[in-house]
């Protein structure tokens, strides 16, 4: 057992909250998704992996991180909602099997487009320079990129939960997402909607990943490893629970820093014990609404 | 065409062991056919719990892995030189497992069930990949050796891959024997009544939670058969066996083959397994090719390949005699 | 679409299915052939995580085979390498091997990678009774009871890595150790070879770090590692957790206080990471290709791998060239392609040398033993044109003390 020593858990506290918000970003979408749609989508992972190939080819392209960090994400929505028009809509009404079997077969498909266009080896995203090093934080040094990750993560929450509570869309989504009946009945077309909030789902995804990019580096692996914990999360915080999502994510992130440094051993399942216990304890997970995923 | 499917649908046992029978003779080469076999039995018992429970599992590697280390350590570790003995303790694990892991999961339904499987069978391997000193941990368990079976008078030496083969098929035969039974039985009935309307099916008496039970420890039992086979086919049991990656696999074969169908998870199993060994000699963007045939499965034959042959005939003929394959 | 046509179709795209699997096996004879080429399968993981380090190994093994097509082959009959992917995975590593031997086959195997994958082909070779050399770094498939007569081990191990490295490090950079590793059986082993060599060298190990394989986070560790202040990081984190790693201690400030040591240095990990994060780290190597201008051999290897693939080799690219032209010479020697004449022959006639220097075949077990050399990262203003990351600072001959006795080992 390590030292409990103030800087060391303060600094696997911050680094958690790093975790955390990757893993909020790609909740949310992915509960989002399942919410409103029903799509299991099983790309989610590739689609975090091709928002950082997409970040370091537009950094390719103008020489800047913060380019790359704003249209990056837009490009990785753009392609969810292609996706989505072209394949996924054909499988509505068809049983929920179908949209997982599709993303699985168009993640394998992704992962291999990728090391043919970008090759096998892994490739360099740094911060930019503004982020390059660490900031004192009195008690502790931290890693400035990392800051930025939370801060961004902080700033793209609210934002979310601004649209959500104080826009008419948002109002539309919240209601839809309630009862889509009564909305479309109110003559609201919701699939425009949806379609909006899909493209947004898939482009946290996207901006999930430049993020990680300087933080893990970029390789065609990456979405892979992250998509099974991004499940676990989207569970145990409720599926088609935005908040749910969000606490969650950041409570896993906390519980594998925190287990990284205190029991390593225990790092893999950690995750996994957290999501059995809090399934068993709370069927729908924490914020979810029963009869949803059933 | 009619009379073959007639003939398939009312034999569905036998004419699976029989194509297996041909089988390795047609494949390019005999181990191909075996591994067909092996993982189409993997399917077969993911599919008596989802295609014909209802019940979707993430974590069916657990049976298969299961399986696999309890022949293995039985041989390797223990040092038993039984092949009887060792599958037994495979099937008995895998079984065991099946129980304790259903009694907890199955209080949840849905997704939340899946992913109560999937947790578990990560702990499994978990357990497995540190426990090196029993397991062999990452590196795999080795040293199983190459059994002869013996029978009666007979000597039957398991290296030679055409005994191999019958060797398994006359195990999978019993099992597939085994699940038609299963299935034509009442007990079969209140499985699919459970799959249609489980609350229709409660309502109706029957003790739901219980037969849900039953049919998770069967489907664990067939698992971990094809898990015990596999240690013995490829004489190492790595700790992947265990990881959900595995139990994907299940799933796919399940799904591209037809769930809910009798030969379903053998035409998935074949499907894919022979695509993917023929295609990764071919090309070494092969996985690229297969997530395109995949999606190009899911958009265009919905019901996976056999699914949509039996809707066909189904649609075209108007009898249900296929429906039972 | 009528039933008659529905029933064509089925059927004709049955039989054309059945032809294009069946054909190649009715086309061909199954079993090992006394003319035609002698056929080497080589399964590795193009697919995966270490696909770079995979082409590498795929790219010395045909070096090998042009080299010897271009003599006219052996005994008059060419050479043909198989590749076939393993995925990194057991199983499938086991599943390709059976294809290459059952139905290619094949008559002997070189390959491998990943440790596990090697041992579950191994278990393949052993029972089909083919040779089988493998080129992934490994301690126990030389030692009982996983390696046979036939099965031979070119490549390094972290025992003879750990000693050679460690030694090295204990004169050269320091006394004080600090090790992080991962927690798995590579990393696990690393951390046990370098503790024991240091610690009997009269060093100390002041603390020892494990991590979850795949979870490269240090941020919490590196305080207290830099308040510990060891004078030497030894890091045995593999693949792209080795550069997130040197990233995060870099990030830190760490190299201005201490020496930076792994085990190995590959090429392709710099060039993913970049000269910055490698630069002034030390670690061992079986080959690098700036060798090219002290040694007549590896010039010739070197050149032959930019003129064909405009890629230099790495140590894996000069274990599959090896490898292979250890077939080849022990085919030449034994005049036979049968698998226990060819190992006989090999550990008759144990002496070697292809690219870089002497190498030779232990008796007892059949363990490859070569030189090694000591690698320094160079600052990124240093690196010289496309691949010059590393300066070579020291070379280590071969000797059997690096590596455990054969007793150890099992082999009596």
């Amino acid at each position: 057992m390590p030292d409990i020593t103030l800087s060391a858990l303060a600094a696997q506290l911050f680094t958690g909250l790093v975790l955390g918000g990757i893993l909020v970003f790609l909740a949310t979408g992915l509960s989002l998704i399942f919410g409103l749609m029903g799509v299991v989508n099983f790309a989610h992972g590739s689609l975090y992996m091709l928002g950082a190939y997409f970040g370091f080819f537009l950094w390719g392209l103008t020489r800047s991180y913060w380019a790359a960090l704003i249209i990056a994400p837009l490009m990785v929505g753009l392609f969810g909602v292609i996706v989505e028009r072209t394949m996924i809509r054909r499988l509505y009404g068809r049983g929920p099997d179908d949209p997982l079997l599709l993303t699985f077969g168009l993640s394998l498909a992704l992962v291999e487009a990728v090391k043919l266009v970008w090759g096998k080896v892994g490739l360099v995203l740094d911060p930019p320079a503004q982020l390059a090093g660490a900031v004192d934080l009195g008690f502790m040094k931290f890693p400035a990129f990392r800051l930025f990750v939370i801060a961004v993560t902080a700033v793209v929450l609210v934002g979310l939960w601004l649209f959500l509570e104080k826009t008419n869309v948002g109002l539309i989504v919240r209601a839809g997402a309630r009862d889509p009946l009564m909305v479309r009945a109110l003559g609201i077309d919701l699939g425009r909607v949806w379609l909006l909030v899909f493209g947004l789902g898939i482009a946290m995804a996207g901006l999930a990943g430049i993020l990680a990019g300087p933080l893990r580096g970029v390789y065609a692996e990456m979405g892979v490893e992250i998509i099974i914990e991004c499940f676990v999360v989207v569970v145990v915080g409720g599926m088609g629970s935005l908040p749910g999502a969000v606490v969650a994510g950041l409570l896993i992130g906390e519980v594998v820093s925190l287990t990284t440094y205190f029991a390593p051993k225990l790092t893999e399942i950690v995750v996994f014990l957290v999501m059995a216990v809090v399934l068993l304890v709370r069927p729908s997970g924490l914020f979810g609404e029963p009869g949803l995923a059933e | 065409m009619r009379v073959l499917y007639r003939v398939l649908a009312a034999y569905p046992s036998v004419s699976i062991v029989v194509f297996f029978a041909i089988l390795p003779f047609v494949v390019p080469y005999k181990a191909l056919a075996t591994q067909v076999l092996v993982y189409g039995l993997f399917a077969l018992g993911f599919n008596l719990l989802y295609g014909y429970t209802g019940l979707l599992s993430f974590g069916h590697a657990a049976y298969f892995g299961l399986g696999a280390y309890g022949a293995g350590i039985a041989l390797a570790k223990i040092g038993w030189t039984s092949v009887w003995v060792a599958l037994a303790l495979g099937v008995s694990a895998a079984a065991v497992g099946g129980a304790i892991i259903g009694f907890f999961a199955l209080r949840r339904r849905g997704i939340y069930f899946a992913m109560l499987t999937l947790a578990f069978a990560q702990l499994l391997y978990f357990v497995a990949f540190h426990m090196a000193s029993v397991t062999g941990g990452d590196d795999g368990l080795r040293g199983i050796p190459t059994l002869t079976l013996g029978l009666l008078a007979w000597r039957i030496p398991l290296g030679n891959p055409t005994n191999f083969h019958f060797f398994a098929l006359a195990l999978v035969a019993v099992a597939i024997f085994a699940l038609r039974r299963i299935l034509d039985s009442p007990f079969g009935a209140v499985l699919a009544a459970i799959r249609e309307n489980t609350d229709r099916a409660q309502a109706c008496g029957y003790d739901v939670q219980r037969v849900k039970l039953v049919s998770f420890v069967f489907s664990a039992a067939f698992t971990g058969l094809a898990g015990a086979l596999d240690a013995l086919r490829i004489t190492v049991v790595p700790v992947e066996a265990l990881y959900w990656s595995t139990s994907g696999q299940a799933v796919i074969m399940t799904l591209l083959g037809g769930a809910g169908t009798f030969f379903g998870p053998f035409v998935g199993a074949g499907t894919f397994l022979v695509l993917q060994d023929r295609l990764a000699i071919v090309t070494e963007a092969w996985p690229l090719v297969i997530g395109l045939i995949f999606m190009a499965f899911v958009l265009f034959l919905p019901q996976g390949i056999w699914g949509t042959l039996l809707a066909r005939i189904d649609g075209h003929h108007g009898d249900d005699s296929a429906a039972q394959a | 679409m009528t039933s008659l046509t529905r029933r064509r179709f089925l059927a004709t795209t049955g039989v054309t299915a059945g032809a294009v699997l069946a054909g190649p096996h009715f086309l061909r004879r199954v079993s090992a052939q006394a003319s035609g080429p002698i056929k080497i399968g080589f399964p590795l993981p193009l697919t995966g995580p270490f696909g770079a380090i995979a082409a590498d190994q795929k790219r010395g093994a045909e070096l090998a085979v042009d080299e010897i097509n271009a003599k006219g082959g052996v005994m008059g009959r060419k050479f043909e390498v198989l590749f076939r992917d393993d995925e990194l995975k057991p199983a499938t590593g086991a599943q390709r091997t059976k294809e290459l031997i059952e139905g290619q086959g094949v008559d002997f195997i070189v390959g491998g990678l990943a440790a596990h994958v090697q041992m579950a082909i191994n278990e393949q070779t052993k029972k089909a009774g083919k040779l089988f050399i493998s080129i992934s770094q490994s301690d126990e498939i030389s030692a009982k009871p996983d390696t046979s007569p036939i099965t031979f081990h070119e490549a390094l191990n972290p025992t003879i890595t750990g000693r050679v490295v460690g030694s090295w490090a204990l004169q050269n950079l320091g006394k004080k150790y600090w090790i992080v590793y991962a927690d798995y059986a590579w990393g696990k082993q690393n951390n046990a070879v370098f503790t024991d060599v240091i610690t009997k060298g009269g060093g100390q190990v002041i603390g020892s770090t494990p991590y979850p394989l795949g979870k490269p986070e240090f941020s919490a560790h590196l305080p207290k590692i830099q308040a510990a202040k060891p004078e030497v990081l030894l890091g045995a984190v593999p693949g792209a957790d080795g550069v997130s790693f040197l990233k995060q201690v870099g990030s830190f400030g760490m190299k201005k206080e201490m020496k930076l040591l792994m085990p190995l240095h590959f090429l392709f990990l710099a060039k993913e990471g970049g000269a910055d994060v490698f630069a002034d780290v030390y670690a061992g190597t079986s080959f690098y290709w700036e060798l090219g201008s002290s040694n007549a051999n590896a010039k010739k290897f070197v050149d032959a791998s930019m003129k064909k693939f405009n890629v230099p080799p790495d140590g894996y690219a000069g274990y599959g060239y090896s490898g292979i032209l250890e077939v080849a010479r022990g085919v030449e020697l034994a005049k036979s392609t049968d698998s226990e004449q060819v190992a006989k022959a090999l550990r008759a006639n144990p002496t070697y040398d292809h690219y870089k220097g002497k190498q030779y075949w232990r008796g007892c077990d059949n363990k490859a033993f070569q030189d090694m050399w000591i690698l320094k990262g160079r600052a990124a203003a240093q690196v010289k044109g496309d691949w010059g990351y590393f300066d070579t600072v020291a070379k280590v001959a071969a000797d059997e003390r690096h590596e455990r006795t054969c007793a150890e080992k099992g082999h009596v």
